[in-house]
C-alpha cells in the first residue's frame, strides 16, 4: 500500500529529526519552534502533490541517511575557482570547516558563523514560514550556518565563494545561509556543490537572502554533484524598492536535483533576473521550481531556463509568475527551452501565470524539441563531424544563460567544467 | 481608470440576463436525490434494455467511491447531489411530424432564443435537435439525413433503434470511472444526441443541438456520442442558453467523439448558460467532460468553443491522437464577467506517429471574474515526429479580475516539437486612442479590438454560429473596460 510506505518513509526523517538539533537553537528559536510544529503536519510529498507531480521522493526516502561530523576534505582542491581570489567558506558533509575556509580577509562584508550569528541579524531577514516537510526539516536541524551582512552603502569588494562538499557516505547536510544587504549595498556570491565519487549524500540547503533598498545581489549557484547525490535547494530571495537581483542556477551534474527558488518583489521598481541551465545525463533528474511574486507596481522580472536532456534523464520545470492585484505596470517574462537529446529522455514543463492586475505585460514561452536539422546540415556541409556540430549548436543554445553570469571568471570556470565533461565545444 | 469606463461598466454589470425567462410547460419530474432506485426509474421511464441499466448501475457504484475534484482554480459551494432531481421530461411526449404540432409555448421559447425552426430549415439547412430539458422534442431534417445513411437522433431513440452501435461505442472514449462528473453522468444521463456518419459520407449540412435547462432544480446530464466512420466528415454544433434561476444548476454533460480512418469531426460550441447575477448568485455549474478519439490513421478532430456563460466552467475538450498522422485542434474563446469563474483548456495526447495538434486559447476577463487556461500536451514515446503549437492569450478588462495560465507539457520523444506561448495584457491605450481618433466610440472601439483579438477562433466557427458568437461577445463585454 502506498499510504503505509509514505508514513514509514517519513519515519526515517522523524528519527533523523530527533537525533539532531539546530546550531541556531538560540538565535532562531521562534522559527525553529514553528518548524518543529510544521514538520509534524507535513507529509513527505508524493506525486499526488501538485508541486511534486513529476518528481518522486521515494528513492531519496529509501536511503539510510545519517548525520556526519566528518571534516575529511579529499577532493576539495577541485572546487577552487582559479583567479577569482574569493573569500572561501567551506562546508564539508554539512559542517562548517573553519580550517578550510578563509574569509577573514573579506572586504566590505561581515561574516558570522553558527552560534555566533546574532538573533537580530536573522530577524532582519524576515523569513517566511515553512511550507513543506523539507523546509521544516532544514530549519529544525540546521547543521551549520553562516550569516553574511553588507552594511548600508557598502560594496563587498571580495567575491564570496561558498563550497559544499560531500565526502562521507550516506551523510545528510542541512546548512543555512543568511544574507542581508543594507540600503545601496552590493554583493556577489558564487555557491558550488560538490561530492566525491561513489559517496551517497543528501543536501537540503536553505538560503535566506534579503536585498535592501537599491541594493544589488549577484548570485551564482553551481551544482556539480555526482550521480549518487541528492540535492534540495530552498532558495528564498526578498528584494526591496529599487533593488536588483540576478540569480543563476547552473546545474552541471547531480543525481537527483530539486531547486525551489522563490523571489519576492517586496517593493517598487525592482529588477529581478532568474536564469538557469540543466544538462542531466544517465538517469539523473533535475527539477526547477520557481515562483516570482510581484507584490507592488513597476517591477520587472525576467526568467530564462534552458535544458538539454541526455540518456534516460528527466527534466522538470515549473515556473510561476504571480502578479498581485496592486502590482500594476508589471513586466514579467518567462522562457523555458528544452532539447531532448535522447529517445529515453523526458521533459515535463509547466510555466504558469497567475495574474490579478490588469495593466501588465506578462508572457511566457516554452519549447521542447531537438536540434535544428538545417543548422546541423549547414555545419556538416562545412566539414564538421556530427559530434562537433552537435556540440557547437548546444553551446550556442545555452550561451544565453551563460551570459547571464556577470563575473567572467566564474563564467569561464563553468564553461571549462562543461568542456571537461565533453558537453560543450569552444 | 484610464477611460471614462465606469458608467459603461455599470451598464454591463447591471445588465439582466437576456435569455432569462422560464417556459411554463408541465413536466414529469422524479423525486430529488440519487440512489439505485432513481437510476432504475430513469432506465424504466426510458424503456431501456437491461444491459444499459447494469451499465448505469456500475457507473453509479464507481461514482459512490469517488470524491469531487478540487484541483481546479475555482471556488464554489459544492452542489448537494441529493437535492437534485435527476429526471424531468415534458409530459406530452407524443411524436411530431411537423413543427406546427409543437406546443406554441415551446415554439415561442425558441423564437425568443432566435432559433426560428422554419428559418433554420429553409435558409441555413441546419437540422436542429432541440433539447427541452432532458428529452428531445423536435428533430428536423431527419429523413433527408436518413437517405445518406446518417443517423442523427436523440440518445434514447438510438438506444432503442441502434443498440449495437451504442453498445459498441458508449463509454469507449470516456470510461465510466474517468472522473467524478463523468461517472455521475454515466449513471443518470437522461438524453442527448447520437450521430453516426457511415463510411465515405460527407454530411451535407451542419448538425446542431440546442440545449436548454428549463425545469427549476433539474440537473442536466446530457450524453452526446458522435461516430464518424472511415472517410466521413461531419460538422456538429452545440449551443446553450439557460433561463435565469436563483439556485445553482448543475450541468455535467459527457461528449464523446470517435473518428475512424480518414474521418473528420468538427465540433463547435457556443455556450451561454446563465452566469448568475453580478454578485455571482445563482448561475449554472458547467462541469463537462468532452473527449475525442482519433482512432484511425489520418483522422482529425477539431474543437471550437465560445464560452460566455455559466457561473463555474470546468471543461477540457480533449483529443487522443491514436492514429498515425492524426490531427487535433482546439480553438477557444472564454469570456468571464462579474463573478464568473472559468477553468478551461484542453488535453492533447499524442500516441500515433506524425500526429499534430494546435491549441489557440483566448481568454477575456472582466468584472471580478477569474479565467484560467489549463492544458496538457503529452507526447508519448511512440509519437515520433509529433508536433504541437499552443498559444494562450489573456485579456484583462478591469483591475480586479484575474487571468491565469497553467500549461502542462510532458515530452517523452526526442523527435517531438512542442511550442507553447502565452501572453497577458490589457487593451492597449494606444489602440483605443487610434480608434477614437478615427471617430469610433469607445464602446465600438473595444468591440472591434476584442473581436479582432478573438478572430482566429471565431473564424473557425460555421457562419451562423460565428454571427451569434460575435453578438454574444458584444453583449458580454459592452463597455467593460475599466
Amino acid at each position: 500500500m502506498e499510504a503505509t510506505t509514505v508514513i514509514s518513509n517519513k519515519d526515517k526523517f522523524i528519527a533523523l529529526n530527533e537525533s539532531k538539533s539546530s546550531v541556531l537553537k538560540n538565535s532562531w528559536a521562534n522559527e525553529i519552534e514553528a518548524a518543529i510544529a510544521a514538520f509534524t503536519t507535513f507529509e513527505l510529498p508524493t506525486t499526488r502533490h501538485e508541486e511534486w507531480k513529476y518528481t518522486r521522493t521515494t528513492r531519496l526516502a529509501n536511503e539510510n541517511w545519517k548525520w556526519s561530523e566528518s571534516l575529511e576534505n579529499s577532493g576539495l582542491s577541485n572546487t577552487i575557482i582559479e583567479d577569482l581570489n574569493a573569500a572561501r567558506i567551506v562546508f564539508i558533509n554539512g559542517n562548517l570547516s573553519l580550517a578550510d575556509s578563509s574569509f577573514n580577509n573579506a572586504i566590505g562584508c561581515t561574516i558570522s558563523v553558527n552560534e555566533n550569528i546574532a538573533a537580530s541579524d536573522i530577524a532582519q531577514i524576515n523569513v517566511a514560514p515553512a511550507t513543506n516537510v523539507f523546509e521544516a526539516f532544514q530549519r529544525t536541524n540546521t547543521s551549520a550556518a553562516i550569516s553574511i551582512r553588507v552594511e548600508k552603502n557598502t560594496a563587498a569588494e571580495t567575491p564570496l565563494h561558498i563550497v559544499h562538499l560531500i565526502t562521507d557516505n550516506e551523510s545528510i547536510s542541512t546548512p543555512a545561509i543568511f544574507i542581508h544587504l543594507g540600503t545601496g549595498a552590493t554583493l556577489e556570491v558564487t555557491e558550488s556543490f560538490h561530492g566525491n565519487e561513489n559517496t551517497k549524500g543528501l543536501t537540503i540547503r536553505g538560503l535566506y537572502a534579503h536585498v535592501g533598498t537599491n541594493a544589488r545581489l549577484e548570485y551564482n549557484k553551481i551544482q556539480a554533484e555526482k550521480d549518487e547525490q541528492f540535492h534540495i535547494s530552498l532558495d528564498n530571495v526578498r528584494v526591496e524598492n529599487d533593488g536588483y537581483s540576478n540569480f543563476n542556477t547552473l546545474t552541471i551534474d547531480g543525481g537527483w536535483v530539486r531547486n525551489d527558488l522563490r523571489i519576492d518583489l517586496n517593493g517598487q521598481n525592482i529588477e529581478a533576473h532568474l536564469s538557469g541551465f540543466y544538462l542531466p545525463r544517465n538517469k539523473q533528474l533535475v527539477d526547477n521550481h520557481t515562483k516570482v511574486d510581484h507584490m507592488y507596481p513597476h517591477c520587472m522580472s525576467n526568467e530564462l531556463y534552458k535544458g538539454i536532456l541526455f540518456d534516460q534523464s528527466t527534466g522538470v520545470f515549473n515556473g510561476k509568475v504571480y502578479v498581485r492585484k496592486d502590482a500594476q505596470k508589471t513586466n514579467a517574462y518567462q522562457t523555458n527551452s528544452n532539447i531532448l537529446a535522447s529517445d529515453d529522455a523526458t521533459m515535463n514543463t509547466k510555466p504558469e501565470l497567475e495574474i490579478y492586475a490588469d495593466d501588465v505585460k506578462c508572457s511566457h514561452g516554452t519549447t521542447t524539441g531537438q536540434l535544428d536539422e538545417q543548422a546541423m546540415f549547414y555545419l556538416r556541409a562545412r566539414g564538421m563531424s556530427p559530434d562537433s556540430a552537435r556540440k557547437l549548436l548546444t553551446t550556442a543554445f545555452i550561451n544565453d544563460v551563460l551570459n547571464k553570469v556577470e563575473n567572467k571568471i566564474v563564467r569561464q570556470h563553468v564553461i571549462d567544467a562543461l568542456v571537461q565533461k565533453g558537453l560543450l565545444y569552444i | 481608470m484610464a477611460y471614462e469606463g465606469d458608467e459603461l461598466l455599470e451598464s454591463v454589470t447591471n445588465k439582466e440576463y437576456e435569455f432569462g425567462f422560464t417556459t411554463n410547460i408541465e413536466t414529469d419530474k422524479a423525486p430529488n436525490g440519487l440512489n439505485e432506485d432513481i437510476i432504475r426509474l430513469i432506465s424504466a421511464k426510458k424503456e431501456e434494455p437491461e444491459w444499459l441499466l447494469q451499465w448505469r448501475l456500475e457507473a453509479f457504484h464507481a461514482w459512490q467511491k469517488m470524491t469531487e475534484p478540487e484541483w481546479a482554480h475555482v471556488k464554489y459551494t459544492k452542489p448537494d447531489f441529493q437535492a437534485i432531481s435527476y429526471y424531468a421530461a415534458p409530459k406530452n411526449r407524443q411524436k411530431y411530424n411537423s413543427l406546427d404540432e409543437i406546443d406554441p409555448e415551446l415554439r415561442r421559447t425558441m423564437e425568443k432564443l432566435g432559433i426560428s425552426m422554419e428559418e433554420q430549415k429553409r435558409l441555413s439547412g441546419v437540422a436542429v435537435d432541440f433539447v427541452m430539458d432532458s428529452v428531445s422534442v423536435a428533430t428536423s431534417f431527419k429523413e433527408k439525413l436518413a437517405e445518406l445513411g446518417i443517423i442523427f437522433c436523440s440518445m434514447s431513440e438510438a438506444v432503442k433503434e441502434h443498440p449495437e452501435l451504442i453498445k459498441k461505442y458508449l463509454g469507449t472514449v470516456i470510461p465510466r470511472s474517468d472522473n467524478f462528473y463523468a461517472a455521475l453522468n454515466s449513471a443518470v444521463f437522461t438524453d442527448g444526441s447520437f450521430c453516426y456518419i457511415p463510411k465515405g459520407v460527407r454530411c451535407p449540412m451542419e448538425l446542431s443541438t440546442y440545449f436548454r435547462i428549463n425545469e427549476s432544480g433539474t440537473g442536466q446530464f446530457e450524453r452526446t456520442l458522435v461516430v464518424a466512420d472511415e472517410g466521413s466528415y461531419v460538422s456538429y454544433l452545440e449551443g446553450c442558453t439557460a433561463p435565469q434561476r436563483d439556485e445553482n444548476q448543475l450541468h455535467a454533460a459527457v461528449v464523446e467523439l470517435i473518428a475512424h480512418k480518414d474521418a473528420e469531426i468538427k465540433y463547435s460550441t457556443v455556450q451561454n448558460w446563465y452566469p448568475g447575477d453580478k454578485d455571482g448568485k445563482g448561475g449554472v455549474f458547467n462541469f463537462v467532460t468532452k473527449r475525442g478519439l482519433c482512432e484511425g490513421n489520418n483522422s482529425k478532430i477539431s474543437w471550437t468553443q465560445v464560452e460566455t456563460g455559466s457561473a463555474i466552467t470546468w471543461k477540457y475538450p480533449s483529443c487522443v491522437l491514436k492514429g498515425d498522422n492524426s490531427v487535433g485542434e482546439f480553438y477557444s474563446v472564454a469570456v468571464t464577467n462579474n463573478a464568473q469563474q472559468a477553468d478551461t483548456g484542453t488535453k492533447m495526447i499524442h500516441i500515433g506517429k506524425n500526429t499534430s495538434s494546435t491549441i489557440i486559447s483566448k481568454g477575456i476577463s472582466a468584472g471580478s471574474s477569474n479565467n484560467s487556461y489549463r492544458g496538457l500536451v503529452q507526447i508519448n514515446k511512440s509519437a515520433d515526429n509529433a508536433r504541437n503549437f499552443s498559444q494562450c492569450d489573456s485579456l484583462l478588462m478591469t483591475d480586479h479580475c484575474g487571468a491565469h495560465t497553467f500549461p502542462y507539457i510532458e515530452v517523452k520523444n526526442k523527435s517531438a516539437k512542442v511550442e507553447h506561448e502565452a501572453t497577458t495584457s490589457k487593451i492597449g491605450e494606444d489602440q483605443i486612442f487610434y480608434c477614437l481618433q478615427r471617430g469610433l466610440s469607445e464602446e465600438k472601439a473595444i468591440s472591434l479590438i476584442v473581436n479582432g483579438y478573438a478572430k482566429e477562433v471565431l473564424n473557425k466557427l460555421p457562419m451562423e454560429f460565428a454571427i451569434e458568437a460575435q453578438k454574444l461577445l458584444a453583449i458580454s463585454l459592452e463597455g467593460s473596460v475599466g
